[in-house]
């Protein structure tokens, strides 16, 4: 119970659900690499995506204190607000039926197929953009997961929480990966982008309001009931949306 | 150069996918910034900011999901 009430709970657990989606996004295409090119390139490039990104880290951190909490509160919390509805917004459009759902398998598919089209005139530099694509599928996704862990937990002090919570998240899809050494297509990720985009567009609220000198009532406390809102409306919609789609198909 | 614009590119996109729904995101918020700045109207700063972002959301993926099935 004294560990649900920790304030950084939240934020780790938004930082590892985050992660484990993009985590999987971009085990499905260093695993297309592989299979296409073997593990050197694959390997390598997403070794150098996670040196470039331990680098912006490096620089980005100490200019966070640089900043004033309120302008760093409330700039985070408008990204925070655009990063995280869209991700809610597609997840519902998806949930309700008129986006397809992000299919692994699919994914890996075409990434292979791609790769082997690029190999057919370009045999020599084949393992070269192969790096290149394995490099820029963990820099891309790794981004992400920088950015949730700082705009969750640098509100409040809580980054190395966060930061924990998205780590254990990417070593877990990245040990699983390695043993069935296979996309992760069983993982329910419309579920985890739609929770995902609750707890964002939560935090963003909070945030922005903080940065605004809104006095949120049970302080850290109303994140959860922002997310419990936008849970409910998300939920409501899509069932709404669901329900006329099929009175429309009779 | 172009693979410069790309990346930047895929990094907008983390933030925008449909700009009508991102303007929306921005002008909610600086209707409540406005308000945030009038005496007193801290907590109806954070209540536009709060039901604004939900009436947004609620109203953008209906209007999406309608132009779907007008696509159809």
């Amino acid at each position: 119970m004294i560990a649900l009430l920790n304030p950084a709970w939240p934020s780790v657990a938004a930082a590892f659900l985050a992660s484990l989606v993009e985590a999987v996004e971009a085990l499905t295409i260093v695993l297309a690499v592989a299979t296409v090119r073997g593990w050197r390139p694959a390997g390598l490039g997403a070794i150098f995506g996670l040196i470039i990104l331990g680098l912006i880290v490096a620089a980005l951190g100490p200019l966070l204190n640089l900043i004033p909490l309120h302008v760093l509160q409330l700039a985070i919390g408008v990204l925070l607000l655009l990063f995280g509805m869209r991700w809610l917004r597609k997840a519902m459009l998806r949930a309700a039926g008129f986006i397809p759902l992000h299919d692994e398998a699919t994914a890996f598919a075409k990434e292979t197929a791609q790769l082997r089209e690029q190999a057919r005139g370009h045999e020599s530099r084949l393992d070269l953009i192969a790096g290149l694509t394995s490099f820029k599928a963990v820099l891309l996704e790794g981004l992400e997961v920088v950015f949730i862990v700082i705009a969750v937990g640098a509100g409040h002090g809580s980054v190395v929480s966060a930061a924990v919570g998205a780590l254990a998240a990417c070593l877990l899809v990245a040990a699983i990966g390695l043993v069935v050494h296979r996309p992760l297509t069983r993982v329910p990720e419309n579920t985890l982008k739609l929770a995902v985009g609750v707890l964002l567009s939560a935090f963003g609220v909070f945030w922005t309001g903080e940065g605004l000198g809104v006095a949120w009532p049970g302080a850290d406390l109303a994140i959860a009931v922002f997310a419990g809102l936008f849970l409910v409306v998300a939920l409501l919609t899509v069932g709404l949306l669901r329900r006329n789609r099929v009175e429309a198909s009779l | 150069m172009n693979a410069l614009k790309a990346t930047f590119a895929e990094l907008l996109g983390l933030f925008v996918d449909d700009g009508m729904f991102a303007l929306g995101i921005v002008f909610v918020v600086a209707l409540a910034a406005v308000v945030s700045a009038l005496p007193q109207a801290s907590m109806l700063a954070g209540a536009i900011l709060l039901f604004g972002c939900l009436a947004l959301l609620c109203a953008s993926v209906i209007r999406a999901a309608a132009t779907f099935e007008t696509r159809r």
